[in-house]
């Protein structure tokens, strides 16, 4: 995990911006996010160095990482963040990153069991495929 | 200023209270906050100050739009100067209003010595309305 | 027509790289009146101001406009340039093709041709121009200080030193504002009560120096050398002639209230003094909550008080002064934590403010200076202390920093490990700011000496948990994620201004900013004074600060009172009203628009035919005059005009700008 001068502020840092809305040079680190997050013992990259890795440009390193995964958009994390910053928002714009590129589909239809496509709720299936499918 | 409709550039004058919107216009210029060029400021002593008469000569004269700004209400430098303002320019308006003037060629803003952002909105805000109005030409004398 | 120069100033690039000057002076040079126009790199330097005056003498110039900055940046100072070359300091006109031009627009030819107008604009005002004569001003010789806090105390000591009479106004019963709450000072540890009181007592005693406790500012009329202020002082319901500071009344007032200077942590009586060492010592009683005025019964401080010195017949005194100058130093408040339901404020009794905590460790507050849990009275182990509780916050708080937060949140580590052996402090912070002399070397010691935890990690949230409070955070640092069972959780809330300035700034006709702090006039060059002439600030009341930057300036405020105060006479501000008798109907309208009330009915007597007939018209009083022009637009005949801003002048404004 290198940080060139390249790499910080690079166009794909700029498209996170621009998807997200927000500024990633807003966040200080304070690390409320991460405190409060319910999930965070799942998470590899915690919230608040999310960002971090956002403002250094250390993005293969976040599009890698199972964090993007885990967070559940419960929006704890933004309504304590002092700094006004989605982090949300930034991680669905990481998503979208990944799911764009060539071959980035993560769930296809033939993967579903066949009890999940039972039982399972329109609605988890339907955000299922928002948060995972092309 | 060119009166065609097409590439029609508004001129708009600005009275500006010395102690409140001429210092928060200053402000914007400290902050680099821009705003067209259309607008030209007087810096008049107290936005109590401003006669009506000086507004309906800037139309006279060719202004497109007018703006008088002071401090809030409240917060008068002079302490009551922004009150008679306030009640001469609501008759003001309706005077224009009843003369078929748009009434967002004339509008008064209180705006504070440290609201610099707040002017450079105001003004890109009355330039771009006034723009699409078009040139004044009800008040415009013909010269 | 009058010979009119215009000097165009670069401003280095500022102006220059945005406005073409050479295009700028040759418009001018055609403009009506000009007989000369010039450029400069840098018009407000002595090279600058050199030629503007050499060019009035060479050119016979009888009126010139200066194209630069902000006229509120160097009016003043070009005005003394053409003084100094023999023409009248209103001669002068300034275009700001700066702040109002080439700062906020980015297109070269459409800024210089406003520069042109705006050039064109000011040499048409200047061209009406007349030439403005200043009045001297009496000078009253005596300072009001509102506000007894450390800058109130330090103002009115040092203003009192410089041999002029000063009135402290204070609004609670005694002197001495939040320093008095404090148990000790970072980063000596010095006991804030030992270095405060001696200077109450020495504001007591002091010749010059009269307090006015219990009192509030009600009305603030006049101006710069001459204000006339109406003080209120509450009725104390005590003789202050007879009371003897006893305190016998106190121990037996059968009223318990919520003590205001403790927070709540306690309970004070109806009739008190806010603390020991309070200046006057002499009680209140608060008739809000006293038996004797909600209920009409007890009257038991009167039986036992040993010098009669219980007045219930008290009324409140309105008392009226003249000052020629006042300072306003009237601090701040700590933030409520309404909205940070997250930290358990108000649902856990161990969850406490900094100032609260502040109270615990102070000898003479709730507890005597042992640090105790509410909740059940023992002695905390574990003390997450949260920094930046309001502070830094954009989304629910407020966006600055309070700047002295993290030096009282070391300190309480500190204090905690001293008076709890075997406590243990974790803090929970954001960055850490020491920018204070010997302020490093204090945060060092809390974690190297007092083995602090500083764990780099805004707590997210704090969980009651039975008689211990879970806090929630991760340490960024390492990455790890944090869970801790303490005792006792310290919020450091932020500095908000306190309750009341914004009405106050309205009184006094001074600005405050979008959290109600006192604006000073510059944020660099001009801290302690305000833009109204003659008010000046100290303390907090302008801004979060710690001790030493308070009484800093505090004594800067004092010297700027003494200077205006040593003057033998003030110089009045020449742009005021004047009546054309001849135009002038008696009416009035003018009269009832003026805020300073210095329009009055004058008869005048005149010889029509063969006949005196008397008549009335309206009469400006240059002294009391601030210029406003309120006046010029009520009159219909159009007869009272505003020196320097005549209807001429403005109207030829207008005439110009729209060419």
């Amino acid at each position: 995990m290198k940080v060139t001068a390249d790499k910080v502020n690079s166009s794909l840092v700029k498209e996170v911006e621009e998807i997200s809305g927000q500024k990633v040079s807003a966040c200080f680190q304070c690390g409320k996010c991460t405190g409060g997050c319910p999930v965070v013992s799942s998470m590899d990259i915690f919230p608040h160095l999310v960002l971090r890795f956002a403002q250094l440009g250390l993005l293969e390193e976040l599009l890698h990482s199972k964090t993007l995964w885990i967070c559940a958009s419960c929006q704890t994390c933004d309504s304590r963040c002092p700094r006004d910053v989605d982090i949300p928002k930034v991680i669905e714009a990481l998503r979208l990153l990944l799911l764009r590129r060539k071959g980035g589909n993560r769930l296809h239809p033939a993967n579903l069991s066949d009890r999940v496509r039972a039982d399972a709720p329109q609605q988890g299936l339907v955000s299922a495929f928002r948060k995972y499918a092309k | 200023m060119p009166v065609t409709r097409e590439g029609f550039e508004p001129l708009i004058v600005a009275f500006c209270c010395n102690w409140c919107s001429y210092a928060g216009a200053d402000l914007a210029g400290t902050s680099r906050q821009t705003y067209p060029s259309n607008v030209r400021v007087i810096r008049v002593p107290c936005s109590g100050r401003v006669n009506p008469g000086f507004i309906i000569r800037a139309f006279q004269r060719g202004a497109d739009g007018v703006l008088v700004a002071g401090c809030h209400p409240g917060d008068c430098h002079y302490h009551s100067g922004n009150y008679h303002a306030r009640r001469r320019f609501t008759i003001l308006k309706q005077m224009l209003d009843y003369l078929g003037i748009e009434p967002e060629r004339f509008q008064v803003r209180w705006i504070s010595g440290s609201e610099g952002a707040k002017f450079s909105a105001v003004m890109n805000e009355l330039t771009e309305n006034v723009r699409k109005l078009g040139p004044n030409r009800k008040l415009r004398d013909a010269r | 027509m009058r010979r009119t120069g215009v000097f165009i100033c670069w401003c280095g690039s500022n102006i220059a790289a945005t406005v073409d000057i050479d295009l700028a002076v040759a418009a001018a040079k055609k403009m009506p009146g000009v007989v000369f126009a010039d450029q400069n790199k840098y018009t407000c330097s002595e090279i600058g101001q050199e030629m503007i005056r050499e060019a009035i003498r060479t050119h016979r110039l009888e009126r010139v406009v200066v194209a630069a900055c902000s006229p509120r940046m160097h009016e003043n100072t070009f005005r003394k340039t053409v003084a100094a070359a023999g023409l009248n300091p209103y001669f002068l006109e300034i275009a700001n093709i700066r702040e109002q031009c080439s700062w906020v627009h980015k297109d070269k030819e459409t800024a210089t041709d406003k520069a042109i107008a705006l050039i064109r604009t000011a040499v048409a005002k200047a061209a009406r121009n007349e030439a403005l004569f200043a009045s001297e001003l009496p000078i009253e010789r005596r300072a009001l200080v509102i506000g007894g806090g450390i800058a109130g105390i330090q103002a009115a000591l040092d203003i009192a030193e410089n041999g002029f009479v000063v009135d402290l106004v204070e609004k609670e019963p005694s002197i001495g504002g939040r320093m008095a709450q404090l148990d000790k000072t970072f980063p000596t540890l010095d006991c804030s009560a030992c270095i405060l009181t001696p200077k109450m007592v020495e504001v007591a005693q002091s010749e010059k120096i009269t307090i006015f406790s219990y009192a509030e500012v009600e009305k603030v009329e006049g101006y710069v050398g001459n204000f006339t202020v109406t003080v209120r002082s509450r009725a104390r319901s005590v003789d202050m002639g007879k009371c003897t500071g006893c305190g016998d009344c106190m121990l037996k007032c059968p009223v318990k209230v919520d003590s205001e200077f403790d927070l709540g942590l306690i309970k004070r009586r109806a009739i008190y003094t806010p603390f020991p060492q309070a200046v006057p010592n002499k009680p209140a009683i608060d008739r809000e909550n006293c038996r004797w005025f909600t209920a009409g019964k007890c009257r038991v401080c009167e039986k036992v008080c040993p010098a009669g010195a219980i007045d219930y017949s008290q009324e409140d005194e309105l008392r009226t002064e003249k000052y020629g100058a006042i300072v306003v130093a009237t601090g701040f408040d700590p933030k409520k934590l309404d909205n940070y339901g997250e930290y358990a404020y108000g649902k856990h009794p161990d969850v406490l403010t900094s100032l609260e905590f502040e109270r615990l460790l102070n000898a003479s507050g709730p507890t005597g200076g042992k640090i105790l849990r509410p909740s059940n009275g023992r002695p905390p182990k574990n003390v997450a202390f949260i920094q930046c509780v309001g502070s830094r916050d954009k989304a629910k708080g407020n966006p600055y920093c309070a700047k002295v937060c993290c030096m009282y949140t070391a300190k309480h580590a500190i204090l905690l490990c001293e008076k709890v052996p075997g406590a243990r402090p974790f803090v929970f912070y954001i960055d850490v700011r020491t920018p204070g002399k010997d302020y490093e070397e204090f945060y060092n010691r809390a974690y190297e000496e007092f083995g602090a935890t500083y764990i780099k990690g805004n707590v997210s949230k704090v969980f009651p948990d039975g008689e211990k409070l879970l806090v929630r955070s991760v340490d960024a640092l390492s990455g790890a994620l944090v869970e801790l069972e303490v005792d006792m959780v310290v919020l450091a809330n932020s500095v908000d201004a306190r309750a009341g300035a914004k009405e106050l700034a309205q009184k006094l006709s001074i600005t405050t900013n979008a959290y109600n702090f006192f604006n000073e006039a510059h944020p660099k060059l001009r801290p302690v004074e305000t833009h109204t002439a003659g008010i000046f600030l100290a303390g907090t009341c302008q801004g979060p600060k710690d001790i030493p930057e308070t009484v800093a300036q505090a004594s800067a405020a004092a010297v700027k009172v003494a200077a205006l105060l040593g003057k033998d006479s003030l110089l009045s501000n020449p742009t005021v009203a004047e009546v054309n008798e001849k135009l002038c109907t008696g009416d009035m309208s003018c009269l009832a628009v003026c805020p300073y009330g210095a329009i009055s009915e004058k008869m005048l007597e005149e010889r029509r035919g063969r006949e005196t007939v008397r008549r009335k018209v309206a009469e400006v009083n240059m002294a009391l005059c601030q210029g406003c022009g309120a006046c010029t637009v009520a009159c219909r005949p159009g007869a009272i005009n505003l020196k320097g801003f005549t209807n001429e002048q403005i109207m030829a404004e207008v005439e110009a700008i729209c060419l």
